[in-house]
Order: structure tokens, then sequence, then C-alpha cells
């Protein structure tokens, strides 16, 4: 019985990783064997090369670095600043300021996007990398997240910071933000990965090579006229998928434990 | 006002500003803009009351991507999350290659959907694809899948449980390294079955983190579209069109700003039914702790 739960098991992960391995065997094959399955065919990073060279994918890349690079950094101060407050002061208003927050788990900027698009229209902004970054630099979930951290640091640091003279900002940097390392990791994983792999809002308001990130540039790339090469678009879409499966693959653990970690509320 | 509260807004000031912004304030225009002609050429759009909304109920896509969307929901939530629970049983469970299985199942959740899609999309490509070449072995190849109005939404809906079900796996593998061991101990020693500790004890326990998961299940079920864009884009002859995708062409390829506004509330009265239902289910939560 065990061991056929076992075979179970390793059946649904196989299947599970199967249409990955298919696209690396296609990928890092000649066009000939992309459907044929012989131990015998030769490895190739041609199509990789070919990928490459019929796209601005150095380009997207860098979009898509530059995107995930503003929209963390911008999110870790806003958050940090609306969770202290919301942990540590009390104030007339809170509570539905508070509410105010917490609409935007559910109702997330995916959904706005046509109000969302007009706005960036009036304010002239449009297919530009801050158009994308913009609707997402205010995180409900990172306010949240980080708001359950600050308030389980013990007020005795607080007020031992003040009697030696701190001022609010300078305890929020030295006592509060060191104790919450592991969530601001767990954090910028998560949005490091939501971001890379956003698609939908940087379509719209992206159309251009200077501005669409990796994902849009892959759809571009994949729905225009290379009639359906497949062995170049598994290799391109292996490409765009590249720097966080790598980054998966080594830090396995951290990965699991910071989705399992920005999960728990 | 004390100097304590000013500095307390002072601190949220930038987030809020953010939100109303980009998230309070779209939802208001949302709700302003149904209620008004798409603007033509400059002039400002005209209020036609509901005709929007009439438009939509004798409009057969919009009820087409609302059944579709429904569909989509009812086949992901439920199989993705009885996966995820035996993901999660089996990762936990001192089975031998638990590390390999759990980066097999983990791993859909870091990929970009819309690479994903091209993957599934060459998968079902009739003849080529491997799904076509394995069952051609049991003389059943020759069918497209994704052409097939019949067919098409199942296959966008197996995409979505293949990509959800790992990440909801990891919430079940927290809350069930929550439950103390002594709990099993327990039960061996009253001598009960496997099957009968699991339905007593662990499911129960694990009650909080399904319901949990079940309101993220039902947010991306409104939410995750980007596959549709590779793998069908709302056909054949709009099979596989869902409620989000539905809005994107309205909005953006036929640039009906004003209907796409009306559908848009569609969308947010599903999210706010959701919010309420975890709001009423939250009191059931109780229970368990």
């Amino acid at each position: 019985m065990r061991r056929l739960e076992t075979a179970a098991a390793w059946l649904l992960g196989f299947l599970w990783i199967l249409p990955l391995l298919y696209a690396v065997w296609t990928a890092f094959h000649a066009a000939e064997f992309s459907t044929r399955f012989s131990l015998a065919a030769p490895l190739t990073l041609d199509n990789f090369r070919r990928a490459w060279e019929a796209a601005p994918f150095a380009r997207y890349f860098l979009n898509s670095f530059m995107l995930v690079t503003m929209v963390l950094s911008a999110q870790l101060v806003l958050c940090t600043l609306a969770a202290y407050s919301f942990a540590r002061y009390e104030f007339r208003g809170k509570d539905t300021a508070f509410v105010l927050v917490l609409l935007q788990l559910m109702i997330m900027p995916d959904v706005l996007i046509v109000e969302n698009y007009r706005t960036m229209s009036r304010m002239g902004v449009l297919d530009s990398v801050p158009a994308i970054a913009l609707p997402y630099v205010a995180s409900a979930f990172g306010i949240f997240l980080l708001r359950q951290t600050f308030k389980t640091v013990p007020r005795e640091l607080d007020e031992a910071a003040r009697v030696e003279g701190a001022g609010a900002l300078r305890i929020l940097w030295s006592v509060y933000v060191p104790l919450a390392r592991p969530v601001y990791l767990a954090y910028g994983l998560v949005s490091v990965s939501y971001h890379w792999n956003n698609f939908l809002w940087p379509l719209i308001v992206t159309n251009s090579v200077t501005s669409r990130p990796v994902t849009v540039g892959l759809q571009v790339f994949s729905s225009g006229d290379q009639g359906i090469d497949w062995s170049i678009i598994t290799a391109a879409t292996l490409m765009s998928c590249g720097p966080l499966l790598v980054a998966f693959l080594l830090f396995q653990r951290q990965f699991v434990q910071s989705f399992m970690r920005a999960g728990i509320r | 006002m004390s100097r304590n509260a000013v500095h307390g807004w002072l601190l949220l000031l930038p987030a809020l500003a953010f939100l109303a912004l980009f998230t309070h304030w779209p939802v208001l225009g949302t709700i302003w803009d149904s209620f008004h002609a798409t603007p033509k050429g400059g002039r400002p759009a005209p209020w036609v009351g509901l005709e929007n909304y009439q438009v939509m109920l004798s409009d057969e896509v919009f009820w087409q991507s609302l059944r579709n969307n429904l569909w989509y929901a009812l086949g992901t939530i439920p199989v993705s999350i009885a996966l995820a629970m035996l993901m999660a049983l089996w990762v936990n469970s001192a089975m031998r290659g638990r590390t390999w299985l759990r980066m097999a199942f983990f791993t859909p959740t870091i990929l970009p959907m819309i690479a994903v899609a091209n993957i599934w999309l060459f998968f079902y490509t009739p003849q080529y694809g491997l799904l076509d070449q394995f069952l051609s072995l049991f003389g059943a190849g020759g069918r497209n899948w994704l052409g097939d109005p019949s067919t098409a939404l199942a296959c966008v809906i197996v995409v979505a449980i293949w990509k959800e079900a790992g990440f909801f796996m990891i919430f079940y593998l927290a809350a069930l390294q929550a439950i103390p061991p002594s709990l099993a101990e327990a039960a061996a020693i009253e001598g009960a079955s496997r099957g009968y500790y699991f339905r007593r004890v662990v499911f129960p326990l694990l009650m909080p983190t399904t319901l949990f998961v079940m309101v993220n299940a039902v947010i991306n079920s409104v939410r995750l579209v980007d596959h549709i864009f590779v793998m069908t884009r709302g056909g054949p002859n709009n099979a596989t069109s869902l409620l989000l995708y539905y809005v994107y062409s309205v909005g953006f390829s036929f640039w009906d700003t004003a209907y796409a506004a009306a559908l848009t509330i569609v969308l947010l009265v599903l999210l706010a039914a959701a919010a309420i239902g975890q709001f009423v289910f939250l009191d059931k939560r109780v229970h368990y702790q």
C-alpha cells in the first residue's frame, strides 16, 4: 500500500514536471528532433542563439530588471512606513485607513485595467517602465505582512532606543527593520516573481521595445512571424523563465519558505 | 490632533496616496464611466444611464464569458485544492524523494503564466504535440484539443490547475507542520487507521487553511487569464473567453471603454462577493482554533 502510494506520488510529480522537460528537450535539440525522441540526438544551443538574435531580448531583460527593481524598492519604502504607522501609532481614523488598505487585497490593480490605463494616459507616462510599476508600488499585502511582524517587536526595545534619544524614523530603521529581515526576504522573493511574471497590465500599457518586459516581449515574439518553429519558441520561453528558474533551483529551500511565510498571516 | 497622530498620518500618507490614485479612484471612476457613453473626439462623454448594462444583458458573448468563467472556477478550485492537499500530505510524509517531489510540484508557481502557456500550446498541438503523440500510441490521436469548442475550456482549466496546485500545497505544508506530532501518536495508540486519523483530525485542523486557499483560488479564477492570450485568444467561437479577457478585448481591441467599465463592475461585484464570503467564513474559523 505504502509502495503504491509512493509510486502514485512519483507519477504525479513526473506529470507535473513533464511539460517543462518537454520544453527543455525541444529547446536543446535541432528542429528535426523536436517531436522525435532519440538518445542519439545531438545537443545544441543553436535555438537559443537564433531566438536571441530574432528579437531584442537583451532590452526586454533590462526592462524587466528595471521594473522589478523599481517596484520592489518603492514597495519596501512605502510599506515599511505605513506598516510602522499601523503597528505603533494610535490616531483617529486608523481603522478606516486600514480597511481602505485591505481593500486592495480583493480588488487588485489587475482588474482595474481600463481606468488605470486612462490615468496613465492623462499623466502622459504611457509606454514606459514606471507606468507598469506605479499601480503596484503601494501594496496592501506588503503593508499587512510587515504590520503583523512589527507588532511582535517588544516595546521595551522601542523605549530603550527612545531613552537614548533616537527619533521615530531612527528607531524604525535600527530596531524594526533589522528584526523583520526574514519577512523582507520573503516579501521580496514573492514580489519579484510576481512582477517578473506579470503580463496583462504590461501588455496594455506598453507598445514599444524600449518599455516591454520579457513576458510581453515573449508573447510578441511567439505570436509574430515565427511561423510555428517550436524549437525557437521553446528556447525563447525557457530564456524568459531562466533567471527565476535558476534562482529557484539554487535556493529552493529559501523560496519555499518565503512563499510559506508570506502566506501565513 | 496630537503630535503622535500627525506622525502616524504622515507615515501612512505616501502609501495611501498611491492606493487612492490606483485603487480607490479607479473603482469610483469605473462606476462613473459605466453610466456614460465612450467619449469620442475630445468631447465629454454623455450620460447614458443604464444603457451599457442593457447592452450587457443582451450581449451573448458576455453571458458566454460569464458561463465560461463559472465553469473555469468550478473546474479549477476544487481540483487544485484537493491536489494541493494530497501533494502536501505526500511531501510532508517520510516518502522517498520528497525533496524532489516538492520541487516538481512547486516549479510551475514561479514560471510566468505566459511562458507556461507557450509550452502547453506545444503540448496540445495536433500531431506534433506530446499529448497527441502519446494518444496516437493507442490509436486515439489526431484531435485538435484547443481548436474544438467542446474541449478547449477543459484544456485551459488543466493549465490553471497545474499552475496553482503547487502554490496552494505550500500553505497546506505549513499547516501540516504546525500539527503537533503527539496527535498522530495518540491516534496510533488508540489504533485509529490512517484514513480515520486524516478525516477526523488532520482535515478539520486544515480547515482554516482551506478557507484561506479557497479565497485565493476564487480571486485567481477571476485574475488568471494570461494563458488565454497565447493558447486560444478566447476562441474557438468564444469557448474560452473569460470575463477579464473579455474586458480586455472590449476595452483595448474595440476601444469601447464605457462598456468595458460596465463589464469591470461585474468583476468587482464578484470579487466583493468573495470578500463577504471570507468575512462570513471567518466566524467558522474560530471553531477550529
